[in-house]
């Protein structure tokens, strides 16, 4: 104990910064926010740590050449002991990261923590995001398989969209003109070398603006931020009724990232490492490429916009999206900070949410892709064929065959690009089916040239079938009086 | 020597220090940027785009459309199976050709051809185009990119060599019919 002490006070002679840390450790902060609503920071750096020591270990083994890194690995995976742990954690690290630094920017944004004078905190807060999202985008590109590969070429798609630079800045993204080993290379020296330097240099600004300035009071309703009052007023929170950071607040901080990480650590042993899917050969087309989780809302947007406006919006949107963050301080510098006087924030935080959890749900079911096998793989249902002529089950053959079961489903198999056709007999005539047929339209291909007119009238002949037994198919009303009673529309 | 002179001496001294270390930053930025931009000098360099044989015709049957692949141009030993590109060859009467690029022209991901019904289909965000390229439906804004190619010695050669985007759409730059819808 004794050498313990000696050794201790040796070593501060030298270093000097045993009491500069004794202050930092101990500096007053407002009684309430020793809350557990206050961890959220702390919990994101923990992440970023776990991510640091995990990133070196992968680096160890894994080979960032687009020859080997797929099975460098496969080798971490299966030929490294608990390889695939460590994967596993630096996954679901860069998850867990992503989800606590938006949790943490959703709580300042509600707790008014950008306000005066604390702007630039939430500035550099903002390029954290911004950081952190770009580890989360590039990490999914060093697992180098048919995901990373085609997402790679989707990154390239919208980067020649800009204006003027587009075929540059595809070059430039890709270090050469496919996507090939430079790329990886590229994305090798962003993630490991280029994106952690900028998110140590801010993590370090962002904590010391958070030492030097205070941490931001619990927001009472009526208790208005000015610019004038504000550092007075703080002051008397901190000094007259604030507590010691250390351990009146740390120890909720400690206990949450204990927690965080040991959740980390569940779900790697749980749900194992992402991927590698399959190898990044891009003459294997067999496939159906998905951005990592944090970026389906994105794809799930890319093919809902209309192809006039997906350009500008690509381009613009972000750019808009990321100047009203950094602009949000300057706007609203002053005022009030309770959430429960700002009606709008709530509302704002509340609408994005929904948006971004509505479109990342779409995103998991990917209505608006073929479903590229149905109609080898899904069979029409039997209920669909029985009783039927022998022209209207050949139509079923025709809609097997010419893939329309790709597009749309029977009895809910299928895809779902196209509209469900179980009730389609309800609202389309047969002059109409077959316009719908031979034209397309709507975003239906025409299939003119590919039916012959043998198989368009049995495909029609089948889908005036789909319709429930106890309700008449649509007819045409005008047609049937012109033509007479023969002309009765079938049952 | 007065203090005021040493001041200012040193003051200038500095001065200089800045100005010599403002002059090698320079001298050496020059080149560290032609480096960074060199995916982007290099572009024009001979064999960046070159004729590629596909294959033998007979590989190709007359109305048909099949899967081809080719090794880009310009690879690296460690590029690996990234250097192999794969492309549609469509036959319409053993005299015209078709070659699609196998990128959607929405976002770049390898469109499928079903030949039953003749369509390309994109199993990203739906695009779907008709056998001769042009677009069907769904978010693609134009047709499929399509190859410069020509018949030496019985074979199928194509130009390429370059990733086709919306931005720079590979052989349709130069002649060929608009592909867009």
């Amino acid at each position: 104990m004794r050498l313990i002490q000696k050794l201790g006070e040796w070593l501060d002679l030298r270093l000097q910064l045993g009491a500069p840390i004794r202050e930092t450790a101990e500096h007053p902060v407002p009684r309430e926010t020793a809350s557990w609503f206050y961890v959220f920071g702390s919990a994101a750096l923990t992440c970023f740590m776990l991510q640091i020591v995990t990133g070196i270990l992968l680096a160890l083994i894994y080979v960032p050449s687009a020859g080997e890194a797929w099975n460098s690995l496969q080798t971490l995976n299966h030929g490294v002991s608990l390889g695939w742990f460590i994967r596993a954690l630096h996954g679901w690290g860069s998850n867990f990261m992503v989800a606590i630094v938006l949790i943490h920017m959703v709580q300042v944004f509600l707790f008014g923590a950008y306000k005066f004078p604390r702007e630039l905190t939430w500035i550099v807060g903002v390029l954290l995001l911004l950081v952190t999202l770009g580890m989360a985008f590039t990490g999914q590109v060093l697992r180098f398989d048919q995901d990373a590969y085609w997402g790679l070429g989707i990154g390239a798609s919208i980067a020649s969209r800009v204006p003027v630079i587009g075929p540059w800045a595809v070059n430039l993204m890709l270090g050469g003109p496919i996507i090939a080993g430079a790329t990886l290379s590229r994305f090798f020296a962003l993630h490991v070398f280029v994106i952690p330097g900028l998110l140590i240099a801010f993590v370090g600004l962002h904590l010391l603006m958070v030492l030097k300035l205070g941490i931001n009071e619990w927001p009472m309703p009526g208790r208005i931020v000015r610019r004038a009052t504000y550092m007075q007023e703080y002051q008397e929170l901190t000094h007259k009724q604030g507590v010691p950071f250390v351990p009146n607040a740390v120890w909720k901080d400690i206990l949450f990232s204990g927690f965080i990480l040991l959740s980390i650590a569940v779900c790697a042993v749980h749900f194992g490492p992402f991927g590698p899917g399959g190898q990044p050969d891009p003459t294997i087309i067999q496939t159906a490429p998905r951005p990592d989780f944090f970026f389906l809302w994105l794809y799930a947007l890319l093919s809902f916009l209309p192809p006039s406006a997906e350009t500008p919006i690509l381009l613009i949107g972000p750019a808009i999206g990321i100047l009203v963050l950094l602009a949000l301080p300057f706007v609203a510098g002053e005022g009030e900070k309770s959430w429960k006087r700002r009606p709008i924030a709530v509302l704002t935080i509340l609408l994005i949410a929904v948006a971004l959890g509505t479109l990342t749900h779409l995103a998991e079911h990917t209505p608006w892709s073929p479903v590229m096998d149905a109609w080898s793989s899904q069979p029409i249902p039997a209920e669909y064929l029985l009783g039927r002529t022998a022209v209207e089950r050949h139509g079923a053959l025709v809609f097997q065959a010419k893939q329309c079961h790709n597009c749309h489903s029977l009895h809910d198999k299928g895809g779902q690009r196209g509209p469900a056709l179980d009730r389609v007999a309800l609202s389309l005539t047969e002059d109409q089916l077959i316009r719908q047929v031979i034209q397309g339209g709507g975003n239906m291909p025409a299939y003119g040239k590919n039916l012959s007119p043998a198989e368009a009238t049995a495909l029609v002949a089948f889908l005036k079938t789909l319709h429930p037994a106890n309700q008449r198919p649509a007819g045409n009303a005008s047609q049937a009086m012109a033509l007479g009673a023969s002309e009765v529309p079938p049952r | 020597m007065t203090a005021e002179n040493g001041i200012s001496r040193r003051a200038a001294l500095v001065k200089l220090g800045v100005f010599l270390n403002g002059i090698v930053g320079v001298a050496l930025a020059v080149p560290i940027v032609r480096y960074l931009l060199s995916p982007v000098i290099r572009g024009k360099k001979i064999g960046y785009e070159s004729w590629l044989s596909l294959g033998r015709l007979e590989q190709f049957p007359s109305g048909q459309t099949r899967l081809a692949t080719y090794k880009n141009p310009v690879v690296n030993a460690w590029d690996g199976e990234t250097g192999n590109i794969a492309c549609w060859v469509r036959n319409l009467d053993d005299q015209k050709f078709q070659v699609f690029a196998i990128n959607c022209a929405h976002l770049g991901c390898p469109v499928r051809w079903f030949a039953q019904s003749n369509l390309f289909m994109c199993p990203c965000h739906g695009g779907a185009y008709y056998q001769d390229g042009s677009r069907a439906s769904g978010p693609p804004e134009r047709g499929l990119f399509e190859y410069h190619y020509k018949i030496e010695g019985g074979q199928l050669l194509i130009k390429a060599g370059e990733m086709p985007t919306p931005g720079q759409p590979v052989a349709s730059k130069a002649g060929g019919k608009p592909t867009c819808a």
